[in-house]
């Protein structure tokens, strides 16, 4: 056990897996010799060299095209988009070929892309995205949106071991910024157990990725016992977890730092409408970034993403409904 | 009590599904004094008659709905108001149109909200306050029996929280307006005993009854390729059982192998000839349980029970039989009464006559109780060995297994060693350790062996 960044854990997961499994490598822009746009890969081309650690031209499309060849053919690339903004240039391919490929032809594609997402950082409008709906809406995909060291190292493992196309949503905010305990040895993070980052009684937070700290800190400043549910994977997602949940408290803010409408949050609240009516105290709030484009001025983007007084706010109103 | 207040006295809701009720007697009159609690009049609905205490202490001022009439809930009954420490020379006729007062005490104004007959300060809160249930608070509302009306909010507005209606249940208070004790018909002046009509104060209300019927944890839903299907009261009723059985006896489990050669020869003769005389078959298992009944007359501690800190023992042998249901879906355990009393006929007849009352779901509820051993028969499908259950309150129970043709060495009358072949059966004894040690079990099975081995043509 030691302590590790966030960034480590992702790089200590993908080092393990390529010491132990010869099939696994990483392919990206600049993954390389100059270590990965966030040094996630740094020393991996000296350890395991130019073949396994490859710098590929500028094109998205071609990283994920040659990643799902190259699974199908029998190897696990681990692909790296330099932010997960890009991944729209490699749809086609992502969409109409890898998340398929296994449904119509049968053969596994087991593909991890990883996507550095989030804002935070005035990264403006290409460069701070948290596209994980887009992708969980596309059956034969899954979405994996780690929050801490350890299930980003677990996650990675799980995510490289899943015959299926994984998208590994890492949060550039979290990188550096969140240190915890990392188990030295291999371990894997189920994909679709969700994570009670704190017990509470009184209203539950349902979110994941940088959101689980902002929850958490809100929580300290309400006068109430507050349950966060860090779902870890969005899809699958953990139904059960969250039912159980909004079961115990009866009322439930679902946060994410992605847009509003037609983002993620609007399943677990329709799925909680559904199976969980006779059980809500009050209606089920979401708390989620408003429908634009993320704005480059620092306090735009302040008033952009859900921040720990919007939530304190959130948390309150249901606490007093 | 101060001047220049009033406090409506409402037409209480009696239940959920109760709109309206019909006064039966008014126990004051306008210009009398009434202390809160007491009973103010009587009023019946299609759920319940009951007594409805006044809300609180004064001087009754009006009374706008006479005896006979029925109105709905929250109607306006009779206001009090003026001087409650003051005598009372009060007006003799009702005011025919007063002005209206502002409420005193609005946790009582509040369950006339709605009637709205007064000013809007006095009334309950606007917006989803008290009269917006929340989908939770109305689904616990439900299956306590619990008007939400009448449960004091905390929420926004007044509104009645989840967590206000658990504190109202574990305060007992929801026993009130579910436990009518006022008779049937309308009560003249015999006073009942207390059974405050809601809105009632906690003091009088009898003990909240025990909820027994706790709704299920949820299933969830199916996944794919399952298919849900809701448990039958036998089914829930044996999951119940033989989870506080292994939860209640230290089960364990000796097995012997007898050779039943014996049984067999005599039972092919006895068939015969008991099926033509009194069409009757004597079954192996019918032998097994007479051999178990006089067996157990020597072992009182299988035969009996711990009770508290006290060992039961008995001087008769009350015989269950597992008996698996038509359906394959459950099983029950009739009882063979003082089965120490049967001989092999009897206790053939006696099993014979349970299982098909069993089957036709004949039995009677005498029939399944009382039972001071089990023998479960599960070898009819061939299987050679098995753990059975102890039916609690039980010491043990017999499990019998399939008959089997075995090489089997036997000793012959001069003392040299031969294989032959035999029928062959394994027995088990499922037993509390709590109460039989092994070695107590070792020697009822093998005096129980003893007994089928060497059974005789007069041991019937």
């Amino acid at each position: 056990m030691a302590e590790k960044t966030y960034l480590q854990a992702i790089s200590d997961g993908i080092r393990g897996e390529m010491r132990r499994d010869k099939r696994v490598f990483v392919l990206g822009e600049d993954v390389g010799v100059y270590g990965g746009a966030f040094k996630v890969t740094l020393g991996f081309q000296e350890e395991f060299g130019a073949w396994r650690v490859i710098d590929t031209p500028l094109s998205e499309t071609a990283i994920v095209a040659g990643a799902t060849g190259a699974a199908i053919m029998g190897m696990r690339p681990v692909a790296e988009m330099q932010f997960a903004d890009f991944v729209s240039c490699a749809w086609d391919h992502l969409v109409t070929v890898a998340a398929k490929q296994r449904w119509r032809v049968g053969t596994p594609v087991p593909i991890v892309l990883r996507l550095p997402s989030g804002g935070g950082f005035s990264g403006g409008p290409f460069h701070s995205q948290n596209p994980e709906s887009s992708f969980a809406h596309i059956p034969g995909l899954k979405c994996v949106c780690p929050a801490t060291p350890e299930d980003a190292k677990g996650l990675m493992i799980a995510a490289i071991e899943d015959p299926n196309p994984v998208l590994f949503f890492e949060h550039k905010h979290l990188y550096r910024r969140i240190k915890g305990e990392v188990p030295d040895e291999r371990y894997v993070t189920p994909i679709g157990k969700a994570r009670t980052h704190q017990e509470g009684d009184d209203v539950s937070v349902i979110t994941w990725g940088a959101m689980v700290y902002t929850a958490e800190e809100a929580a300290q400043q309400v006068d109430a016992s507050v349950e966060i549910i860090d779902l870890r994977t969005v899809m699958p997602w953990d139904k059960q977890a969250v039912l159980d949940s909004v079961r115990k408290t009866s009322k439930v803010l679902v946060l994410h730092e992605d847009t509003r409408t037609g983002g993620f949050g609007g399943e677990i609240a329709a799925t909680i409408a559904e199976e969980a009516f006779e059980d809500l105290d009050a209606p089920v709030r979401r708390l989620a970034a408003p429908d634009t484009p993320v704005p480059f001025s620092p306090v735009l983007e302040k008033a952009y993403i859900p921040q720990v007084d919007d939530v304190v706010r959130g948390l309150e109103e249901l606490i007093s409904y | 009590m101060t001047t220049g207040t009033a406090v409506d006295v409402v037409m209480p809701q009696m239940g959920v599904s109760v709109s309206e009720g019909t006064i039966t007697k008014w126990n004051k009159q306008v210009g009398d004094t009434i202390e809160a609690d007491e009973t103010l009049l009587e009023i019946s609905t299609d759920k319940v008659d009951t007594e409805v205490p006044s809300p609180a202490s004064g001087v009754i001022s009006e009374i706008l709905v006479q005896e006979g009439e029925t109105v709905d809930v929250g109607t306006v009954l009779a206001r009090i108001g003026g001087e409650a420490g003051a005598a009372a020379p009060a007006p003799a006729a009702p005011v025919p149109e007063p002005a209206t007062q502002p409420a005193a005490d609005e946790s009582e104004a509040a369950a006339s909200e709605g009637q709205a007959s007064e000013p809007a300060a006095t009334a309950a809160p606007s917006g989803n306050g008290k009269s917006f249930v929340s989908p939770v608070v109305a689904r616990i509302a439900s299956e306590h029996g619990i008007d939400p009306t009448q449960v004091p909010g905390t929420g926004t507005g007044g509104r009645v929280t989840k967590k206000d209606i658990q504190a109202f249940i574990d305060s007992g208070e929801e026993a009130a307006p579910a436990a009518p004790a006022a008779p049937e018909a309308p009560a003249p002046a015999a006073p009942a005993p207390a059974a405050p009509a809601a809105p009632a104060p906690a003091a009088t209300a009898p003990p909240a009854p025990a909820q027994t019927a706790q709704p299920p944890s949820d299933a969830g839903q199916p996944g794919v390729g399952e298919t849900f299907e809701p448990m039958s009261a036998m089914r829930r009723g044996i999951a119940e059982h033989m989870r506080r059985s292994l939860d209640t006896s230290a089960h364990v489990t000796s097995a012997i192998e007898v050779d039943m050669s014996k049984v067999v020869q005599i039972r092919e003769k006895l068939k015969k000839e008991y099926t033509a005389a009194y069409g009757i078959n004597p079954t192996y298992l019918a032998f097994i349980a007479r051999a178990t009944a006089e067996t157990l007359r020597d072992y009182p501690w299988i035969n009996g029970e711990l009770r508290g800190d006290k060992i039961v023992t008995r001087n008769y042998v009350n015989l269950g039989f597992a008996v698996e249901l038509a359906d394959g879906k459950g099983l029950i355990v009739p009882v063979v009464k003082n089965a120490e009393t049967l001989n092999l006929l009897g206790m053939a007849k006696a099993i014979a006559d349970v299982a098909k009352k069993a089957r036709d779901k004949q039995l009677t509820p005498d029939d399944v109780v009382g039972g001071t051993f089990t023998i479960t028969n599960p070898g009819g499908y061939g299987t050679f060995h098995g753990t059975p259950v102890i039916s609690q309150p039980q010491a043990g129970i017999l499990g019998t297994y399939a008959i089997v043709k075995r090489p089997w060495v036997i000793t012959d009358e001069n003392g040299a060693d031969a294989i032959a072949i035999r029928s062959i059966m394994n027995l088990t004894l499922t037993y509390d350790h709590r109460l039989v040690d092994g070695a107590l079990a070792g020697r009822f099975l093998r005096d129980l062996r003893e007994r089928l081995q060497t059974w005789g043509e007069s041991d019937y």
